[in-house]
């Protein structure tokens, strides 16, 4: 079933507390899906990266070298970061299989995570001057809790409440997904590729990485090959409607945009509000409820619909 | 009815594990109003229950529902009911017998397998409005999302806006006045019933033709519009079963034996 949500503030770069209003949305459609809770926020965007880690699993098994393991996971990437001439400011490990780095850099991003990932068992959950994905086993405010989500002050966001159906219920297919090695674009979906493991081969062949096993993984890597050839966010969410096969409701997001994409059997539900100042949209209008609380008018796109905002 | 609670252990989380009915509704005769804000989805409907059942109130109002889910459904007799909001999915559905009023919006299956009753839906709808509708009229005087009326078996929906794909999905009989666009695929795979359409159609779907206008589709159309007071109906244009995958009427192999 999976709940998708989605919210950005349109008054050019204003600072609101979009971690807050994402975990109301998700706590509000956790009967969608129980099993993890994923943000991808967006801050206003500064001079450095910030990059965020994955250790380990939090169920995975965790035997009696965990914490020291963990312990060089973190010293090792800390140092591959170095060597390839990026300058360190922050490192924030809130959560013990977790990791947040804030750093400078001015050589190839696609290598700093390539030779980070390398590092056994981590995984780049994002990076970018403003994107940040957070995704964990649990609810949205145990996630929220976890990584001290409430406070965090941006401009746009979409997050996710998945029920696990093809796939296990760890981080690893935990949505959002970044379109690695693309920064700053993330994208969460509800729905079953069909065409999934073509796409999946096509695309491993031009040279993209894949961490899980999850459909929507796709999805998030079509698009950065895209982008990447130069067609435009919309564009390429339009050309995915011919190209992915399934039922599909899925929100992408870069810097200063958010996108919505609907299949053509309109079969996964997606209710939008389009204000002047903000808009939101979600699986279900009880989530948009809980952030605007005033009368509003919602409708559900049609068919086929591909949507951009820009804040 | 003080209490319906029977669930005692909830390992994710969702279940509503208090069922009393918190009997905090103003009642004032066969009047009463109810102030759903603070109350979780399964209070609502057992307060609902008990002002319908127990205290022989016919006219209940709910205020914020705030379109939380399955509000309102399996009223089983004759009432009015409004809601002053939203009803998100599954709103008022297997019911017999109610008129309701919603000030606001509804999600997806609005008036699910309504047996009989009145629904109208001031706002939009998302999909599947009407699903299985056995009986009644369901209004809904913005759009609707797809698969208006999918499995239709009765009753009349009844739509001021645009339509998305597959309306009338294999319907089986009653009746959809379409005032506005329909999307792709419209009565596609229909046995039987009749389908009126305002606007453009994106295509049709199989086995749906379109089928002459008579004096008694008029009278419908206009009756129903006069009742709802809606003014006078766009021009319409009338679709139904071409018949072409219909074959009800020959035997089975086995039964052809027997006749024989």
């Amino acid at each position: 079933m999976c709940g998708i949500a989605g919210i950005i503030y349109r008054d050019d770069g204003g600072a609101h507390e979009v971690g807050r209003d994402m975990t109301r949305m998700l706590q509000a459609m956790k009967h969608r899906g129980p099993d993890s809770s994923g943000y991808a926020l967006y801050r206003p965007t500064s001079e450095g990266y910030v990059m965020h880690v994955k250790l380990a699993e939090a169920n995975g098994n965790q035997d009696f070298e965990f914490t020291e393991r963990l312990r060089r996971q973190r010293s090792d990437i800390e140092s591959r970061m170095k060597s390839l001439g990026a300058r360190i400011g922050k490192v924030d490990g809130r959560t013990e299989h977790a990791m947040t780095v804030t750093f400078e850099h001015d050589g190839d991003l696609k290598q700093l995570a390539d030779y980070v990932e390398d590092v056994r068992g981590v995984e780049v959950l994002s990076l970018g001057r403003s994107l940040e994905i957070v995704k964990d086993l649990g609810d949205a405010e145990t996630v929220a809790g976890d990584y001290g989500l409430d406070g965090f002050v941006g401009t746009h966001a979409i997050g996710h409440a998945r029920m696990a159906t093809e796939s296990d219920v760890d981080i690893a297919n935990a949505h959002p997904y970044w379109a690695y090695p693309f920064p700053d674009v993330a994208v969460v979906h509800n729905g079953q590729l069909t065409n999934y493991h073509q796409w999946r081969r096509r695309l491993e062949r031009t040279g993209h990485r894949f961490q899980s096993d999850c459909d929507s993984e796709v999805i998030a890597v079509y698009l950065a090959e895209r982008m990447a050839n130069g067609d435009s966010l919309e564009d390429a969410m339009r050309r995915s409607l011919a190209d992915l096969d399934g039922v599909f409701t899925y929100l992408c997001v870069t810097e200063d945009a958010l996108g919505v994409a609907k299949d053509e059997l309109g079969a996964k539900p997606l209710v939008l509000y389009e204000g002047d100042d903000i808009v939101a949209l979600a699986s279900e209008e009880i989530a948009i409820r809980k952030v605007i609380d005033r009368e509003i008018e919602t409708y559900d796109p049609y068919e086929g619909a591909v949507m951009v905002w820009t804040r | 009815m003080d209490s319906v609670a029977s669930a005692t252990y909830d390992a994710r989380g969702l279940v509503e594990l208090d069922g009393t009915v918190p009997k905090i509704s103003q009642i004032d005769g066969e009047r009463a109003v109810l102030d759903a804000r603070e109350l979780s989805t399964r209070k609502i409907n057992a307060e609902l229950r008990w002002l319908l059942y127990e205290q022989g109130v016919e006219d209940v109002t709910i205020l914020n529902p705030s379109a939380r889910h399955s509000l309102g459904v399996g009223i089983l007799t004759r009432c009015r009911i409004t809601f002053e909001g939203s009803l998100g999915y599954f709103g008022v559905g297997l019911i017999d017998g109610p008129e309701v009023q919603i000030n606001g919006r509804v999600g997806w299956s609005v008036a699910e397998n309504m047996m009989s009753g009145v629904v109208v839906v001031e706002s939009n709808a998302g999909s599947l409005a009407g699903a299985a509708l056995r009986g009644g009229d369901l209004v809904v005087k913005g759009q609707v999302g797809a698969r208006t009326g999918i499995d239709q078996k009765g009753g009349t929906i009844l739509v001021l806006g645009n339509a998305g794909s597959m309306t009338a999905f294999m319907m089986q009989r009653g009746r959809q006045i379409i005032c506005g666009d329909a999307g792709p695929g419209l009565g596609d795979s229909m046995y039987d019933g009749t389908i009126y359409v305002g606007g453009k159609i994106a295509s049709l779907g199989i086995d749906c033709v379109e089928g002459e206008w008579t004096d008694a589709d008029t009278e419908l159309v206009e009756r129903k519009f006069r009742i709802y007071g809606l003014g006078s109906p766009p021009e319409l244009r009338k679709f139904v079963c071409g018949k072409k995958l219909y074959n009800y009427d020959n035997l089975e192999p086995s039964e052809r034996k027997l006749v024989l």
